[in-house]
């Protein structure tokens, strides 16, 4: 089965602290360390174990400049067999639709049975996947959390609903999902398998290579544009907690009890 | 000597001289054993390379020590007791087995150099060996039949009970030293029925015994005693020797070369692979230990020794808080398989390529070791745990089989240098609040000092553990240290990082961090934390001096510079803690019991476990991330050990010591009757 992963960098919400910049366009860039957004791990990681058991190949692929390449090295580290890095000038400031007919356009360059995006990225707005599936007027599935192959043209996927329910479908192949974290375990990447891939070739499109219309992508085409960035100002019934880590336990466990929390 | 019953070696089987028999059943029994020797050294030849025909003297004290003086075995009193009469009962009687093995061939067979006055000596000493051999003998079957210890169980998922092995191999043991008696004691007693000059037997002997129960026997019935004594121990001296490589009874063998090749150096963890540097590792294939093969040769010694007295479960904190740890297992699993790939007869049963991990030990029965090294302290064999521990971890690593409570971490010490992804400018946070006359510089192009201070990830970023960090920086500016640290440019030490099997991260961790020590023109480093202590001392290479603050503290101690304040609170009793990677790992165990003992009326007990029998408070670095199926903490346990002890204030000499057993305290609901204090913290509380 050949099987297209759609990936991105993404500033590491665990690791930095995040701080919006002078002008409040965007966040404070300058001491951010970034990887790879967390559900497209567990994509990465499920397109490898359906290779594993049912043979094919794994492509991961990204819209990104330079370092980008970062992430697919990591991918692939992972046990992803290919990258590819779409990159170009022309695709800066483009919106989800832009990111999405770059990522239509690198797809149509393969013959893909099943294309796995994360369900949203850590910065994003879980938009990709589902536009994709349109563009490319293949069936899609959001927030996938189970996948089992059934034969090479039929899959049965599950799919986590609010509440806890779970549904379970059949989809036919080709096809685009969108990945739920916890579908797996995603598996370590080491520092030595970052390395033993070190070297490996990763071929990098632009638009020319892709004919990506500048109407579509870049922030030309762009039909969605961020005015204001900001964290919201603290609203009414909403207390900050001051002191040290004892003493703001203590008020918490004070203020539960207080309410009827804690009896 | 006058001849009254006929000699073995001049006695018939039917037709067949009795010497052709005796001679028969040794080149069997020896052919049998050396075909099983062969079979089992075969996993040995194809094991990974090992360093250990290095320091010969120091092997040989060892072999001394712990081997011909068994040194280790009167930790447990009753059975190392027991053990040290065996075996010196084993040593002893070896050579008159040696003896007898040739009085079936040759009539009156006398070893050279026994014949005089040394063989008189000789025969005094193994009447005295056989019967002590045989009490302890018949004591240990009932130990083991009946009183059955906790500590030789075998829980369900581990196999079968050991004790029908064990108890057959004492039975052999008895029939060993009553035949060889019976065979003295029948000529004896013939002898003196023919008021010949019997050989002396020794009072209270097991042939002396032997010799009055036959003094009225008729000369046929010593006769076919004395035939039939030999023929007995003929027979169960080569059956025991061919038993021995078949289970725990191996270590009878092995456990000569087992304790000759233990490793001496202590702290340190094996390279990945012997013979391959640092630089060529990239080249190597495979990382750690995925098959059995993978391990060292000596580490497949160590599963042949290993003769399951239950030492190291029964020390081991992971096991006692009920994680799914057993090191006794751990030897035991790895022996089966081995047994089952190179089997004696037959075909290999199978297991070829198959990984260890999932069949043989489980991954979180590999996570759940904390590397405080007490079984290794405690076994008497000289096994080793955790560098099989840690390659095993190498080969999970290698095989992304991490959990996710450990990737996280892990990925923030690649990209941040500390295990919570804090910002690197943030390390030296917790000088903010310190005493403004006390000046810490950062050592670099612009200052420099004699004395660097490594405050290492969580003294540096962890709100309660910063006081630690503030108290060391104001004791070494009180006793005039010119001091600095490295600030932003300190990473983890990858103490952990390493045990925990990543050890490429680990390798760029310490490559930074010594680029920034020796560009810092320090001369020497003085730490709080064990594991960085450790890690700097026996992990990295060509660094100045590394001293944890307790042994900076000593050297203030014994230049008379110490003048501590009394202890205000006379109900306060104070035990110290003795934190792994001081005690154990790198043997500082009075440097911190002699600083706390130079605070004025300090009232100090020990608990029952400290020292090298210290218990691990629940493991430092990645282990506080990690998230093990247990059934308690371990520093509950040790919280009320402390408790047990008298104790109310528990003093560590670690962060991570400080970290659980506050948890603990917690956990426990002993709040308000026990307290947990730094070592640094309580001597820079009481600085005039």
């Amino acid at each position: 089965m050949e099987i297209l992963v759609c990936v991105k960098r993404v500033p590491d919400t665990a690791e930095n602290e995040i701080e919006i910049n002078s002008d409040g366009t965007d966040i404070d860039r300058d001491d951010l360390v970034y990887s790879v957004n967390e559900w497209d791990n567990y994509a990465v990681e499920e397109a490898i174990q359906i290779r594993d058991k049912v043979g094919g190949t794994v492509t991961v692929v990204t819209v990104g400049d330079d370092e980008s390449e970062e992430v697919l090295r990591r991918e692939m580290a992972m046990g992803a067999d290919k990258g590819i890095l779409l990159s170009d000038g022309a695709f800066e400031g483009s919106d989800g639709f832009g990111i999405a007919s770059i990522l239509k356009a690198a797809a149509g360059k393969g013959n893909y049975d099943l294309i796995l995006t994360g369900a949203q990225a850590d910065d994003g707005a879980a938009q990709i996947g589902g536009m994709l599936a349109a563009m490319l007027d293949r069936p899609y599935a959001s927030l996938v959390n189970s996948i089992e192959v059934v034969d090479d043209k039929t899959m049965k996927i599950g799919r986590e609903i609010e509440g806890g329910n779970q549904e379970m479908s059949e989809i036919q192949m080709p096809c685009v999902l969108s990945i739920q974290t916890g579908i797996n375990e995603p598996r370590y990447v080491g520092i030595r398998g970052i390395r033993k891939v070190a070297s490996v070739d990763i071929p990098v499109h632009g638009a020319a290579d892709l004919a990506v219309d500048a109407s579509a992508a870049g922030s030309a085409g762009a039909k969605v544009k961020r005015l204001d960035y900001f964290v919201p100002e603290l609203g009414e019934g909403a207390e900050m907690l001051e002191g040290g880590m004892e003493e703001k336990i203590d008020k918490l466990v004070e203020l539960l009890k207080a309410k009827g929390g804690l009896k | 000597m006058e001849i009254t019953l006929t000699p073995p070696a001049k006695t018939f089987f039917a037709l067949i001289p009795a010497s052709v028999i005796y001679s028969l059943i040794p080149i069997i029994g020896i052919s049998i054993f050396i075909y099983m020797m062969v079979i089992r050294l075969r996993p040995l030849q194809k094991a990974a390379p090992d360093v250990r025909f290095n320091n010969m003297r120091d092997r040989m004290y060892q072999l001394i020590k712990i081997w011909l003086l068994q040194y280790r075995q009167p930790r447990y009193m009753l059975a190392g007791v027991l053990h040290i009469l065996l075996f010196a009962g084993f040593l002893v009687l070896g050579l008159r087995s040696l003896e007898l093995i040739f009085v079936g061939i040759i009539p009156n067979f006398v070893l050279p150099g026994l014949g005089g006055a040394a063989g008189k000596i000789y025969g005094f000493l193994r009447s005295y060996a056989a019967t002590w051999v045989l009490m302890v003998a018949l004591i240990a079957m009932v130990r083991r039949g009946i009183c059955k210890p906790a500590r030789y169980e075998v829980p369900e998922k581990y196999g079968k009970s050991h004790t029908g092995e064990a108890v057959f191999v004492l039975f052999m043991i008895c029939i060993l030293v009553i035949s060889e008696s019976i065979f003295e004691a029948s000529l004896a007693a013939a002898q003196t029925q023919n008021n010949l000059h019997a050989h002396f037997l020794p009072p209270v002997t097991l042939p002396w015994f032997f010799k009055a129960w036959m003094a009225n026997a008729s000369m046929p019935t010593l006769e076919w005693l004395h035939g039939l004594s030999y023929f007995m121990h003929e027979v169960t001296f080569f059956t025991f020797l061919c038993f021995l490589p078949l289970g725990k009874h191996f270590h009878v063998v092995t456990s000569l070369f087992n304790v000759m090749f233990m490793r001496l150096e202590r702290g340190g963890v094996k390279p990945v692979k012997h013979g391959i540097s640092d630089e060529k590792l990239d080249d190597l294939e495979s990382f750690g230990v995925k098959k059995i093969e993978d391990f060292t040769w000596k580490h497949i010694l160590d599963f042949y020794s290993c003769a399951d007295c239950g030492r190291c479960s029964d020390n081991c904190p992971a096991n006692a808080a009920g994680r799914p740890l057993s090191p006794r297992f751990i030897s035991i699993k790895g022996r089966d398989v081995i047994f089952k790939k190179y089997p004696l007869l037959g075909k290999s049963s199978g297991n070829g390529g198959q990984p260890l991990i999932g069949k043989t030990y489980e991954e979180d029965e590999i996570w759940s070791c904390t590397t405080c090294g007490a079984c290794e302290q405690e076994c008497p064999l000289g096994i080793e745990y955790i560098d099989k521990i840690v390659d095993l971890r190498r080969g999970m690593v290698d095989e992304g089989l991490v959990p996710q409570s450990l990737q996280k971490p892990l990925r923030a010490l690649e990209k941040r240098g500390n295990p919570w992804g804090k910002l690197e400018k943030k390390r030296i946070e917790w000088t903010k609040d310190l005493d403004e006359q006390i000046e810490i510089k950062e050592l670099g192009k612009k200052a420099g000092a004699k004395t660097l201070f490594f405050v290492d990830s969580i003294t540096s970023y962890d709100d309660r553990m910063q006081s630690i960090a503030r108290s060391t920086a104001k004791l070494l500016n009180h006793y005039g240290a010119d001091f600095g640290i490295l600030g932003k440019a300190e990473k983890d030490s990858g103490h952990e990082v390493r045990r925990f099997g990543e050890e490429m991260l680990f390798q760029d961790l310490r490559d930074q961090n010594t680029e920034a020590i020796l560009a810092s023109g320090a001369s020497c480093i003085v730490t709080s934390d064990p594991h960085t202590y450790n890690a700097l001392k026996n992990d990295y290479s060509g660094l100045p001096k590394v001293e944890h603050i307790s042994q900076f503290l000593m050297h203030q101690l014994r230049a008379g510079a110490l003048d501590l304040k009394p202890v205000e609170d006379a109900a306060k009793v104070y035990a110290y803690h003795d934190p792994c990677y001081l005690g154990r790992h790198n043997a500082v165990y009075d440097d911190p019991r002699n600083v706390l003992d130079a605070i004025p009326d300090l009232k100090r007990v020990d608990m029952m476990r400290s020292r090298d029998r210290s218990f691990c408070c629940g493991g430092g670095g990645l282990m506080l991330f990690y998230e093990p199926e247990e059934e308690q903490r371990m520093g509950v346990l040790r919280v009320k050990m402390a408790a047990e002890a008298g104790a109310n204030v528990i003093v560590t000499a670690c962060p991570f010591c400080l970290v659980n057993m506050e948890d603990a305290i917690k956990v426990a609901g002993l709040e308000g009757q026990m307290e947990a204090i730094d070592l640094a913290e309580l001597v820079a509380a009481h600085i005039k």
